[in-house]
Order: structure tokens, then C-alpha cells, then sequence
């Protein structure tokens, strides 16, 4: 993330039009008391009735310019925060777009939700219209300041003094304040991760019956809240009523001590007059104080989460010197291929050879690290050892999108935007994928039938996640997602798990036909990975057999067991 | 069915504003003691601040001008006590009113996020849950400020205006008349403004749960994006999102900005016309000095109200949107609710009987998912669903345990309609295992005891190694204590599945329901897991609904689904001698 000034200096133009506006409202403002006190002197006791008109005028002129300059200023302001806003949060999407999986591992949705729209909200706030609020009390106190001075100097001291007491008195606040709002910006994450989990897994409630339970959870977190604002609005009770207190005070001791200067004449009257009239004008500068530390405190306290969350370094990051390959053919080797995580061995000495256009098939116990082979070789992480090439060439040094985009993956969870079919398969590349490419590549996945019945066929919008859809529909646009990328490498993780078998056996024809791409299939049935070039059974972090599907039913080992299962009704009745 | 997706803009009902705005005043009105102290402080320091010039004025004209040193003092003296019990009263109705304010967006809060759990499932697939999330914890948020105005800015200003206009009145009716006439014009222009700036701040709430939306669905599927290296393309929907909400915002305030302005055209105004009807047309000899320059203070004590009040107005032109939108959800009819006198469902034997059911979704209604069914299924009986995908498998199951109601026909349990016992007791005798298998943020305990808090360590041991899962879950750092996170890398999406597994096994369930809940597990897992819950399904009612055939062929029948209907059913035998659609699906596997 930038400097927080360095968004502001964008619009240093517009803060200073504003800003110009404030000045010239403020002294329009000083104006009008002056117009009124020449109607009553000069017109009504002087009797100089022809000045009426020119100065009922100014009058006139005065509000009109004020409504004029004050529109500006606020105008101006909103506009400047709200776009300050948007590009920060547009420099904080993609930074936190851009971070490894290990940063997703940490966060939940929610939090980087309350990050990316709270948080940021708040900072806008007061890098506009708050700021501007702050800037004019500040403002119109100096220039209050000043006028006192050049009446009498001396009676300036009380101000002077209780100027300061006022200042510590936010400073304290805004400390205090200041904590509260960590502690707050965290709880609305809470608050948004135990909503939305309660929401995304609504079936998961339901079926439980759990909606109490739920609720008094998410209650537990509102109550939080609800304390954690309580405190709040205790520091600032606490505080606000004193500073205007002092301020009061401050015009008490001016109208006695000016009052003593004034018997003793070291003082006209008239001026205790005016110098009084000035004193009331700082009381709402005072009276603002505490709202507006409020304000800037919760807005540094966002802002502080949003440095915090955008400082993290992605630990998968793009080689200085990457270089592009021009044509990708898809050849993939693993060169004793290692990988753990928080300490714990996910996979040890993988090493592979695949050729362009071949498949291997992946078969294995539940957890046995297959799922982790397919997020190395697109490096969600990185191998701890070893090496992965993409032909010939170590993964770690191709440029990422690159990488990327030369494998196609359909994941083992399914996951759709809400948004049309038709944009869903072009996922990636909505720019370059044709409709004839989409109604193709849906063809092929055995999608095009059921999206044909949908209520605007290609164009039906689906629900977040594909709600609405059934299991396997889901999978298929999916699969037609990843196979409308043409991309070298196609991946299909447990891709067809959720498909009848007439429907897979469908699509494995299609995908055999495709001889071109290079193909990794992950599968517990038999019948998904069986015409695989070579086909490797993971076990306890290692491949335990390896072998075409002839090969392995020789063999008679894991592979030949799990056929038994699931062609001839049991391991007993095999062996 | 119509989906609303993270672009498109809510369709809301239109309600009027006084409406929405006395709603949600009544929220604030069930604090109605609390709410009279908070006037009381607040007209207390209102009095005081009113006094105070006058105070000022009286030290100045008379003590100081007439060297009376006494007096000075002694007034200063009363003034320190005032501003002594002016802090405290302040300090007493901020605290108050706090409290209340707070109370009341807890209320609103926990009101619609219980409701939110009694919709059904139509309303949850037809928005993206960035939208709901949008108004339970930002738009509620939102109403803070409009809260605790209405009461601690409102009312204080609205009876200086009020006293400041008798006053007025009283001290001369000619130029009372003069200032005033500028009121109408300000009203007017106020409701003008309004209409339009409602329309746009409606416009912005939209906006910004649009982009609520977008971000919550672009983190979800953070690894779809990042796979398919669509970053630069999610960044330009981001950014068009981020835009229009910024759009819109600079729309909205570009008309609500107007509000001060108008204030002060018509405080210009009426200063012009008080002094010329003053002067001119009532002649100032007979208004008289000392009352012009009265007027003049007053003028500005009367104006300075107002202004608070318009800004006062353009809060609740901008947030009462926010309201809206929550009192629409709120007004969202929960679709399948208890009868009114419904039963509980006692521990049922478990027989499933549908009779002529036919059902299809609320928002197509001519599109029927399933037509005329019957089947009964008897007690402890194993019952496998096949067909092809979208046939209506998940259709059957979810109605059993009533996610949906059926629109024609009935399905009973242990002989009794389902729509006549209570909700929670049906649910709470079902394990349901749906296809996508959602893990909360959590330990791995919690997880596995979500259904039955009761549970005991031996109960829950026995669930995990019953499904298979208690040898990983023991491999892990801290074994069932471990903490599961949303995305968390630690488990394959297998592993999940048997925590679910065991989780659904340990709620104790008289009927199971598994819908695809091994499809992601290996073959020789699963028959581990057959094996290990084999004997705790004995006695119960179960459907399972799967592809992979070993995982089928043991079911006492299998229901062939497809076209809206059960077309086959039997046991795996019987329906192999039949050589129908079944036999064909069976014969596919050895295909090449």
C-alpha cells in the first residue's frame, strides 16, 4: 500500500478549491455582522435611507455567496474522499488478489471483506468531508486567535492557556478511542466471518436444526460489539463534556478578567464587546472536538489493519528474471518433489515424467497429498524439495500468469460466480473465448443438454457458488470452464465424482479425442482413470504403485484391490 | 430461477419514507424511560446554553459598566456552577443515549439475523451472501447516527426554533412575519431536493451491496481466480463495482450537498426582507431600535437550528435506505414454518412414505422437478437413489426433510405429514449429509459435536473412528483440537468429508440421508467406513444417493431416478435381470 498522502496528493487541486471555498465562506460569514451593524447604525438611527438598498443587497450577496461557496467546499470534499476511497481500495484489492494461498489459509472471507469495504470506508471519510471539518475548526480558531490579539493582547493569555488544556484533553481521547477501534474493526470482522460462515453453510445449519445455536453465536459477537461501542461512547463521554466545559470557562474568564480591565480602563467597553463575540466563536470548534477525534481515531485504526493485512508479502512471487516460454507443449516432470507444511510431510520423493498429450492418472487414499500435487504444480505453494519443469523448465522461474494459464484445473471443489454460464466458462479469458467456443467447449463436458432447458440457456444467471444447480451440473460447467481454456495442461481434480456414469463416460471420450493437451486425472473410480498412460497410486506421502491399468491389475496390489471393489462387489471375493 | 448476481442491482418493494422512518422510531420508543431522562439532560443543557449569552450580556452591560466588581464575581460564580452541571448533564445524556442507540442496532441486529434463519433456502440461492452480509452488519450500522440524532439534535432544535419564532412573534409581529416568509420557500425546496436525493441514495445502497457482494465472492473463490489466472480480469469487475458505487455516491451527494446551500440562500433572504418590509414598508421609527437589533441576534439563533435540522434531514434521506433494505428482508415471509398447533415428533421408527407427491420450485412454477410420486419405505430399510445428474435425487431427499414443501401430494413419516409436526423435531431425528460439505471455523471437536453439544469424548471417538477419520485427526498437531479455518490447506476435501461424516453420525439420527457423501473419499476408505458404520446404521431408515456403484449395490432397493420419477426400483439383482435403465447405467462402467 501507498502512503496514505500519497492518495491524497492526487487531488491536491481539488483540496484546495475546497479548501478556498471554506476560507471564503468563513469570511463571508465575518462579513454579514458587520453589513447589519451599518443597517442599524447608518440607516435606521443615521437615517441614510438611500444606503438601504446597497446594503440589503450585500446582505443578499452574502447569503447567496455562502450558499455558492459552501456548496463547493462540501461538494468538493465528498468528492475528493470518495475517490481517494476508490483508489485505495482498488490498490488494496489487487494486492490482497495477488497473495499466496498461505495468506488465505489465515484469513477468512470475512475479515478481508471488513478490510476491503469498512475499513476503507472509514479512511475516506476522513480524508474528505471529516478532514475538511477539522481543517475549518482549526482554522477558524487561528483566525479567532489572531482578531483577539490585535484587540488585546493580554486578555488573548486565557485563551492561549486553555487552548492547550483543550488539545490534551483530544489527544488523550483520541489514544483511548484509538484502542477501542483495534478492537472494534476486529469484532466487525468477527461479526462479518460468523454471519457469513452461518450463511454460506445455511444447509449445514438447517440440516442440524442448529438455527438457535447459530443465532445465539452470532448474538454472543453482536453483544460484543454492542460493549465494545459502549466503551467507546463511555471515553468520549467522558472527555467531550469536559473540553466544553473549558471552553465555557474561558468565556467566563474573559467576561471577568476583561470585565476587571475594563472598571480598571486598561479596556473599552466596545472592545470586551467584540472580544467577547470572538470568544463564542470558538465554542463550536470545541463543541466538535470530541467527534471529530472519534472520526480520526476509528479512521486510524482502519487504516492501520488495512497496512497491516496489504504489508504481508505473498510468499509465492514471480522470479526477478522470469522469462516466458514462447510455446508451451506441456510437458511436465517431477525431480523428487517434496513438500511440507507447518511441519508436517504432505509428500516426499514424487518424481514424474509426462510427455506432451499424455495422461497420467492419479489414484490414492483419502489425504494421501494428491489434491497438494496438482496446487505445487500450478504453485499455489512451492516444493520444499525437489523441482517441478514445465518443458524443461523449472516452474519457479516462468512468470506466474503464465504458468497459470497453460493449465486449465477443475477443481475438486466446485466453485461458480454468480453470473451468466456463458461468463463463467470464459473465466480467465473473457475477452478471447468466443460464444461458438463456450457452446463448444459445454458440449463437450456434456453440459450443453441441461443448459439448453435453463430459463435463458447460455445467459441464466447461477447463484453465487452454482446454488441452484445440482452437484453434477455444477461439475459440468465446471469442466466445460476448464476445457474452453485450450489450455496445454488440463487438470481435472475428482472432477466427475458428482456425474452418473453414463454422463463421465460421455465426457472421458471427449477428452480422449483431445490428444493435443497434456492430462492429469485425479479419480477414485476405476473407470475415471484406467486409460491413463501411466497411473500412479499415492500412498503415505509417496507413490506406492505406478503402472498403466494392465500393469497395475497384474501387479494385484492397492489398485487391483479397489477394482475388485468396484467391478466384481468385494475384495474377499476377488483375492 | 431468477438469480440476482453480484452486478445486477436488488429489486426491492417500494414503502413509503414515514413508514420505514416510524418503524424504525418504534425500536427507539421501547426505551421510553431511558429516552424521557436523555430530554430532560438535554433540555437542561439547552436552557443553560440559551441563558448563557444573555448572562454574558447582563455582566458586561450592567456590572462592567457600572464598575459594580461584586457583581462580576458573583456572577461568574453562578456561571462556573452552571457550566459545572451543564458537563454533568451532558456527560449523563451522551452515555444514555449511547446506551440506547447501541441497544437498539443490537435489537435490529439479532432480529434480522433470527429471522434471516427462518428463510428458506430459495431466498438464500437467489442473492450472493455478500448481499445479505451488506445489510446485516453495514446497513444496520448506518442507523446510528439518525438514532441518537433524532433525540439529542432534534429535539433541542426544534424548540429553539419554536421559542425563538414566539419570541419573535411577541416582540413584533410585522418583522416576525418578514423573517418567516422565507420558511415555506425552504420547506418546499427541502422536499424537492429530497425526492431526488432519496432516489439516489437508494441507488448508492445498492451500489455498495454490489460490491459487498463482489469482493465476499471474489475471496470465496480466491483459488478458481488465481487458477485460472483471472486476476487482471476480476480487477477490472472490481474496479467497474467500485466505480459505480463511487458514481453513485458522488451522484447522491451531488444533489444532497444542496441542502445546506438552500438554508443559506433563504437566510440571506429573509435577512434582506426583514430589514426592507422593516425599514421600507413598516417604517423603522415605529419598529424602534433596541427590537432591530434583537431581531438581528434572533435571526441568527433561529437560523443556526435550521440548519442543523436540514443537515439533520439529509441524514435520514441518506440512511433511511438503509432501513429500507432491512425492513425488506425483514418482510420476507419465512416460506416453510411450523402449523400453527403442530406436534413434536416423538422418536419415530422410521417408515418414509411419499404419496403422490409433485413438486417444483416457488419461482417456476410450471416446471415440474418431480410428478406424481409414491414409493414407501419401511424401517431400517437402505434405499440408494441413481439417475442422472439434475434427475431429482436431491429433489426427494430435500423433501423428506422438509427444505422445501411439496406442492401436491404428502410425505409422511411414521404415517404422520411432515407439515404437521414441528420443524426442529423433524430435523433433529434426520442426519442429513448434503453434497457440498461445509466445515465451520472451529476446532475439529466442535465440528464433529455440532449436532449434539451433549456429546460425550467416547461418543464422538467412536463417530471419527467409525468413519475412519479418528486416525488423521490424531495425526494432526493437536489433534481434535486442532482448529479448522475456512480454506485451511490441512485437510483434503476427502478428510472434510469424513469430519462430516462423523459429525452427521454422532447427531444420533433415526433416518440418514447421504447425499453424495462419499464421492470425494477412495475406495478403500470407503469401504472402511461401510464396514464401521454398519453397525450403527442397523434400525435406521436410510437413503443414499451416489455414483459410484460399489458404493450402491449393497442398498436393500435402489430407486432409478429420472423424468420427474422413480422409473425402477428393486434390488440390484432384480433390476440387472430387468435390463433396463438401470442395467444400462451398470453396463456403461466396463465400457471403454
Amino acid at each position: 500500500m501507498k502512503k496514505l498522502t500519497t492518495y491524497m496528493k492526487r487531488y491536491w487541486f481539488l483540496y484546495l478549491f475546497g479548501f478556498a471555498g471554506m476560507a471564503i465562506s468563513i469570511w463571508l460569514d465575518m462579513m454579514s455582522p458587520q453589513i447589519t451593524k451599518r443597517i442599524i447604525d447608518d440607516v435606521i438611527v443615521g437615517g441614510q435611507l438611500q444606503l438601504l438598498m446597497r446594503l440589503l443587497l450585500g446582505l443578499l450577496g452574502i447569503g447567496l455567496g455562502r450558499a455558492v461557496f459552501q456548496y463547493i467546499k462540501e461538494f468538493s470534499y465528498d468528492y475528493i474522499g470518495v475517490s481517494v476511497g476508490y483508489h485505495m481500495r482498488k490498490d488494496l484489492f489487487c494486492r490482497l488478489q495477488g497473495m499466496s494461498m498461505d495468506f488465505f489459509d489465515r484469513h477468512n472471507t470475512g475479515e478481508i471483506m471488513t478490510r476491503v469495504k469498512e475499513d476503507v470506508d472509514k479512511v475516506w471519510a476522513v480524508t474528505g468531508f471529516i478532514g475538511i471539518l477539522a481543517v475549518e475548526a482549526v482554522t477558524h480558531t487561528v483566525m479567532v486567535l489572531i482578531f483577539m490579539f490585535r484587540l488585546n493582547p493580554l486578555l488573548t493569555l486565557i485563551p492561549l492557556v486553555l487552548l492547550p488544556l483543550i488539545g490534551l484533553c483530544a489527544v488523550r481521547m483520541e489514544r483511548g478511542l484509538g484502542e477501542g477501534y483495534d478492537a472494534i474493526s476486529e469484532e466487525t470482522a468477527e461479526l462479518n466471518t460468523v454471519a457469513q460462515e452461518c450463511l454460506a453453510g445455511v444447509r449445514t445449519v438447517k440440516a442440524f436444526a442448529k438455527e438457535q445455536y447459530e443465532i445465539e453465536k452470532f448474538n454472543g459477537h453482536n453483544r460484543k460489539f454492542y460493549d465494545l461501542n459502549m466503551r467507546q461512547a463511555g471515553i468520549l463521554a467522558n472527555y467531550q463534556p469536559v473540553i466544553t466545559l473549558i471552553g465555557r470557562v474561558m468565556l467566563l474568564a474573559v467576561v471577568g478578567v476583561g470585565g476587571m480591565f475594563v472598571i480598571r480602563e486598561r479596556m473599552t467597553l466596545g472592545d470586551l464587546g467584540a472580544f467577547l463575540e470572538y470568544a463564542n466563536n470558538v465554542i463550536w470548534p470545541m463543541e466538535i472536538v470530541g467527534w471529530l477525534s472519534n472520526d480520526i481515531a476509528s479512521a486510524f485504526a482502519s487504516w492501520k489493519k488495512i497496512k497491516k493485512a496489504s504489508s504481508q508479502e505473498p510468499k509465492i512471487v514471480q522470479a526477478k528474471d522470469a522469462r516466458p516460454l514462447e510455446d508451451i507443449k506441456g510437458e511436465i516432470r517431477f525431480e523428487h518433489v517434496g513438500f511440507s507444511l507447518d511441519g508436517h510431510e504432505i509428500l516426499k520423493d514424487i518424481n514424474l515424467t509426462l510427455g506432451p498429450g499424455q495422461t497420467l492418472g492419479i489414484m490414492g487414499m483419502t489425504g494421501a497429498g494428491k489434491s497438494t500435487l496438482v496446487n505445487l504444480l500450478q504453485r499455489f505453494y512451492d516444493v520444499t524439495e525437489g523441482r517441478i519443469l514445465l518443458d524443461g523448465v523449472d516452474i519457479r522461474s516462468l512468470p506466474l500468469d503464465q504458468l497459470r494459464s497453460s493449465m486449465a484445473v477443475v477443481m475438486q471443489d466446485v466453485f461458480l460466480f454468480s453470473d451468466t454460464v456463458a461468463e463463467n466458462v470464459r473465466t480467465g479469458r473473457k475477452e478471447t473465448i468466443s460464444r461458438e467456443v463456450v457452446e463448444w467447449a459445454s458440449e463437450r463436458a456434456g453440459a450443453s443438454q441441461f443448459i439448453s432447458h435453463l430459463g435463458s440457456q447460455y445467459d441464466t444467471v447461477i447463484g453465487e457458488r452454482g446454488v441452484g444447480l445440482s452437484g453434477g451440473q455444477k461439475q459440468r460447467i465446471s469442466i466445460a470452464r476448464a476445457i474452453a481454456k485450450k489450455a496445454p495442461v488440463l487438470i481435472l481434480d475428482d472432477a466427475t465424482s458428482a456425474l452418473d456414469m453414463e454422463t463421465e463416460r460421455a465426457i472421458q471420450k471427449n477428452l480422449r479425442a483431445d490428444s493435443t493437451s497434456t492430462k492429469i486425472i485425479i479419480g477414485h473410480r476405476i473407470s475415471a482413470v484406467r486409460n491413463a498412460d501411466e497411473i500412479i497410486v499415492l500412498d503415505h506421502n509417496t507413490i506406492a504403485e505406478r503402472g498403466t491399468h494392465g500393469e497395475l491389475m497384474q501387479k494385484k496390489g492397492r489398485y487391483y484391490r479397489t477394482w475388485c471393489v468396484q467391478y466384481e462387489g468385494g475384495e474377499q471375493e476377488c483375492l | 430461477m431468477p438469480v440476482n448476481s453480484a452486478r445486477e442491482d436488488e429489486l426491492m418493494r417500494e414503502v413509503s419514507k414515514k413508514d420505514t422512518l416510524l418503524r424504525l422510531y418504534r425500536y427507539l420508543f421501547l426505551y421510553k424511560e431511558k429516552l424521557v431522562k436523555v430530554g430532560a439532560l438535554v433540555l437542561v443543557t439547552l436552557a443553560i446554553t440559551l441563558v448563557t449569552p444573555l448572562m454574558i450580556e447582563r455582566a458586561v452591560d450592567t456590572y462592567v459598566a457600572q464598575s459594580d466588581i461584586a457583581g462580576l464575581a458573583r456572577l461568574c460564580a453562578v456561571g462556573l456552577i452552571m457550566f459545572l452541571v451543564l458537563t454533568v448533564c451532558t456527560r449523563g445524556w451522551m452515555r444514555m443515549m449511547a446506551d440506547i442507540t447501541n441497544q437498539v442496532l443490537l435489537n435490529i441486529r439479532q432480529e434480522l439475523y433470527e429471522h434471516i434463519q427462518t428463510l428458506s433456502f430459495h431466498f438464500f440461492d437467489s442473492r450472493p451472501t455478500g448481499k445479505i452480509l451488506a445489510r446485516v452488519v453495514g446497513d444496520v450500522n448506518s442507523l446510528k447516527d439518525v438514532l441518537s440524532d433524532s433525540v439529542t439534535k432534534l429535539l433541542p432544535d426544534l424548540l429553539t426554533i419554536t421559542g425563538v419564532a414566539i419570541i419573535m412573534i411577541c416582540k413584533s409581529w410585522q418583522l416576525a412575519m418578514a423573517a418567516l416568509l422565507t420558511l415555506p420557500i425552504l420547506c418546499i425546496g427541502m422536499f424537492v431536493i429530497q425526492i431526488s436525493a432519496h432516489k439516489l441514495w437508494q441507488i448508492h445502497r445498492k451500489k455498495n451491496s454490489n460490491l459487498n457482494a463482489f469482493i465476499h465472492e471474489n475471496f470465496s473463490g480466491i483459488r478458481i481466480v488465481q487458477s485460472f489466472a483471472a486476476e487482471q480480469e476480476k480487477e477490472k469487475d472490481f474496479d467497474r463495482c467500485s466505480w459505480e458505487y463511487r458514481q453513485s455516491f458522488v451522484n447522491a451527494v451531488r444533489i444532497g450537498d444542496l441542502f445546506g446551500p438552500l438554508v443559506e440562500i433563504t437566510w440571506g433572504v429573509g435577512g434582506f426582507l426583514l430589514y426592507f418590509i422593516g425599514i421600507r414598508i413598516v417604517g423603522a421609527e415605529k419598529i424602534g431600535v433596541g427590537t432591530f437589533l434583537a431581531f438581528s441576534t434572533y435571526l441568527g439563533m433561529f437560523w443556526s437550528p435550521i440548519r442543523n435540522l436540514a443537515s439533520f434531514y439529509n441524514k435520514i434521506v441518506t440512511n433511511i435506505s438503509a432501513a429500507e433494505r432491512i425492513f425488506d428482508i425483514l418482510d420476507t415471509p419465512a416460506e416453510i414454518t411450523d402449523r400453527d398447533g403442530c406436534k413434536e415428533l416423538s422418536c419415530v421408527q422410521g417408515e418414509v412414505n411419499f404419496s403422490h407427491v409433485s413438486f417444483a420450485y416457488t419461482d417456476e412454477p410450471d416446471r415440474l422437478v418431480l410428478e406424481d410420486v409414491s414409493f414407501t419405505v419401511k424401517p431400517g430399510e437402505t434405499i440408494a437413489l441413481v439417475g442422472p445428474t439434475g434427475a431429482g435425487k436431491t429433489t426427494i431427499v430435500n423433501l423428506i426433510s422438509r427444505f422445501y414443501d411439496v406442492c401436491a401430494g404428502q410425505v409422511k413419516i411414521d404415517g404422520q405429514d411432515i407439515r404437521d409436526v414441528s420443524l426442529e423435531s423433524l430435523r433433529l431425528q434426520m442426519g442429513v449429509m448434503t453434497q457440498d460439505t461445509f466445515l465451520f471455523t472451529g476446532t475439529v471437536r466442535e465440528n464433529i459435536c455440532y449436532g449434539r453439544s451433549d456429546a460425550t469424548e467416547e461418543e464422538m471417538i467412536a463417530a471419527a473412528k467409525a468413519v475412519h477419520a479418528h486416525s488423521f485427526i490424531m495425526e494432526m498437531e493437536q489433534g481434535y483440537d486442532t482448529k479448522i479455518s475456512e480454506r485451511s490447506s490441512q485437510l483434503s476435501l476427502g478428510q472434510r468429508q469424513l469430519i462430516a461424516f462423523a459429525r452427521t453420525m454422532v447427531s444420533d439420527p433415526r433416518i440418514l440421508i447421504l447425499d453424495e457423501a462419499t464421492s470425494s473419499i477412495d475406495t478403500h476408505t470407503e469401504q472402511l467406513v461401510q464396514a464401521g458404520i454398519e453397525a450403527m446404521l442397523k434400525n435406521r431408515t436410510s437413503f443414499i444417493i451416489a455414483h459410484r456403484l460399489s458404493t450402491i449395490r449393497g442398498a436393500d432397493r435402489i430407486f432409478y431416478v429420472d423424468d420427474r420419477k422413480i422409473l425402477e426400483s428393486g434390488t440390484h439383482d432384480e433390476l440387472m435381470a430387468k435390463r433396463g435403465a438401470y442395467y444400462r447405467l451398470y453396463q456403461s462402467q466396463f465400457e471403454l
